[in-house]
């Protein structure tokens, strides 16, 4: 038949149904195969890309997996000390209000050497978003046990389980900031379905909209695989994940608003 | 003549930090330096100049906001004293590693551990040598009177920012409660953010514009090659340090022939010290250095050729001592005297030590 398809016929712009964000670099990523935190780099740089924000965005990237995050998005970048990145992120947008500021953690990261830099930054309301990647293990230094790490779950340095005696309970990092009143919206997500991803980067864009109205904090937990450190295939760390973690760690909104009125906090009338 | 006033240490800093255009100041209170904070917050210079006034909820992250407002190319400055500076020290470390210029005040109490909240001059190795992890400096100054605590809070800016390094005023219990006539700076206009990509656009985080790469403020290099080059440009910096910025004062020098070396209040109570010697025929001499960081060595090796002794006047176990004796390099007597535990050492002591230990020695 004379007219079959040519390739150059497909290959047009009204044809184009996806395209890379060009908020990501061409860099390769150095992430494992299965990891998500690829999959998460995308949907904020797509994020930034749709509300048009590149210039007056600065990200805080951590110390742990994502340290290199700043090698993926294109858009400036500071590289916190483990744990500070709250910090960072306050002491940028403290003196640069008008920016859109993020940090990228993990769960070693936020809710481990962190924690009292996450618990304040969100008490006191920073209008910065805090992107909290909890895969259950620290990843980088080679899958040693987690404030995350599930009861039983070995690691590294759990290798017979998590136990309750000699580790404690795994850390519900989300919940407690979910009762902060300086937290605009706290959600917990993930990115393992098609359909995970999408609702992903609407808590995203809604992270980030919310960071311009100035009424909060907003904290997005992605609930995320490690295969590596998990020692199992993508596709069976996906199933481990929906069966262990997901009963443990809810998906959906923990709050959705904006920070606490301070009527109920004032113990009298404040001096001006 | 400007504004002149009679204000105590601590309250100078503050007031010198609103009037040099600082732009955040981020602390969590220590004695004895929190009248810096509640002289800020008292202030309220967000009101007037549009800087920013933050309570921390520790050192770990005042250190660390500094490195997000000083990654932005803003002026940025913190204050704490001696306990409270160990915590800082990741955060300096960090900013040193990330060549980002920033201001850290140190109002040392004595040590080590919680120690007590008299005044010491015991950190000056932790000042001097880095504090922190890895091979960095810190530019340090040492004031001796109320006046420096208001002139070097604009001079440690200015250093900072022309080394992309920080910079540190290491004062004392003393110099920090002490109330003394001061004449305060001028008001200098905080920068706007156009000035500040003007002046600082070329390296700091300031949101990435389409004509140029973005900017990445890290001390990460994981490629031994690279982290050796990045180590070489940082020691090229300190030299140039050494070589352009050695800031000290010399008094009664001339003809000295036994010369104290002293700094910060130390270095007030040795002035008396050398009037007295002199009243009694000791030719003695004071020289006091301003930047601990880069070190007056040029200076002191100048009096070997007069001089028949030195000796270290310091609230500590004898710490400065040790660069005295690395620039005299064995060719004179170099000896300390110091007092420990928040004791100052009175002039009386110090004319004692000089007759006892180089004299008579």
């Amino acid at each position: 038949m004379e007219d079959t398809l040519k390739i150059e016929d497909i290959i047009k712009p009204e044809n184009l149904v996806y395209k890379k964000t060009s908020v990501l670099t061409d860099v390769p990523m150095h992430y494992c195969y299965g990891c998500s935190h690829g999959v998460v780099h995308k949907l904020v740089a797509e994020v930034i890309e749709e509300m048009g924000i590149q210039e007056d965005t600065v990200g805080v990237s951590p110390v742990g997996c994502a340290v290199l995050a700043y090698n993926y998005l294109d858009i400036d970048w500071m590289q916190a000390a483990h744990g500070r990145a709250p910090a960072v992120a306050t002491g940028y947008k403290r003196v640069n209000p008008e920016k859109y500021v993020f940090t990228y953690q993990g769960d070693g990261d936020l809710a481990a050497i962190g924690t009292a830099e996450t618990m304040h930054a969100v008490n006191r309301g920073e209008n910065i978003v805090i992107i909290f990647i909890n895969n259950a293990i620290y990843g980088m230094t080679g899958g040693q046990m987690a404030p995350t790490t599930m009861l039983g779950q070995q690691t590294a340095t759990s290798p017979y389980g998590r136990d309750i005696d000699l580790n404690g309970y795994p850390l519900k990092i989300t919940e407690l900031l979910a009762q902060l009143p300086g937290a605009a919206y706290v959600t917990r997500q993930s990115v393992h379905t098609p359909g995970n991803v999408r609702k992903c980067k609407k808590a995203i864009r809604k992270a980030f909209e919310n960071s311009a109205k100035n009424i909060g904090t907003s904290f997005v937990e992605v609930v995320s695989t490690c295969n590596s450190g998990w020692k199992q295939t993508p596709v069976e760390a996906n199933e481990w994940m929906e069966e262990n973690m997901f009963p443990f760690y809810p998906l959906g909104d923990l709050k959705d608003g904006e920070r606490e009125k301070p009527d109920a906090y004032l113990v009298q009338k404040l001096k001006k | 003549m400007g504004d002149i006033r009679l204000m105590k240490g601590n309250e100078v800093i503050a007031e010198a930090a609103i009037r040099c255009g600082c732009d955040g100041y981020y602390g969590y209170p220590i004695t004895p330096q929190s009248e810096i904070m509640e002289t800020l917050m008292l202030r309220r210079p967000w009101e007037e100049t549009g800087m920013v006034v933050l309570q921390a909820e520790s050192e770990v992250a005042s250190a660390n906001m500094l490195f997000g407002g000083a990654s932005a190319g803003k002026k940025v400055m913190t204050s704490s004293s001696s306990p409270g500076i160990s915590l800082m020290a990741e955060g300096i470390s960090y900013i040193a590693g990330a060549e980002l210029p920033a201001l850290f005040v140190n109002v040392q109490r004595g040590g080590p551990g919680l120690g007590t909240i008299q005044p010491s001059q015991a950190d000056y190795f932790q000042a001097t040598k880095g504090g922190g992890h890895g091979d960095y400096k810190l530019i340090v100054l040492a004031p001796s009177s109320v006046q420096e605590m208001n002139d070097f809070v604009d001079l440690g800016f200015e250093l900072a920012f022309k080394y992309r390094n920080p910079a540190m005023i290491l004062t004392d219990g003393v110099i920090g409660q002490m109330m003394e006539k001061v004449e305060l700076s001028e008001f200098k206009p905080r920068l706007t953010n156009q000035q500040v990509e003007e002046t600082q656009g070329n390296w700091a985080a300031t949101g990435k514009k389409k004509n140029r790469e973005r900017h990445i403020l890290t001390s990460l290099e994981l490629q031994s090659e690279k982290q050796e080059l990045h180590n070489q440009k940082l020691q090229a910096k300190y030299k140039q340090m050494e070589e352009e910025d050695v800031r000290f004062e010399l008094i009664n020098c001339d003809d000295a022939e036994y010369i104290l070396v002293a700094f910060g209040v130390s270095a007030r109570i040795s002035q008396k010290a050398v009037e007295i010697l002199r009243e009694k025929g000791i030719k003695a001499g004071l020289l006091r250095p301003i930047t601990l960081y880069p070190f007056p060595t040029k200076q002191i090796q100048k009096l070997i050729p007069q001089a028949k002794g030195f000796l270290s006047v310091e609230m500590n176990a004898g710490q400065m001592i040790e660069d005295i004796k690395l620039a005299v390099n064995g060719k004179l007597p170099v000896e300390h005297f110091g007092r420990m535990g928040g004791i100052i050492a009175t002039p009386a002591e110090i004319v004692e030590a000089v007759e006892s230990k180089l004299i008579g020695g």
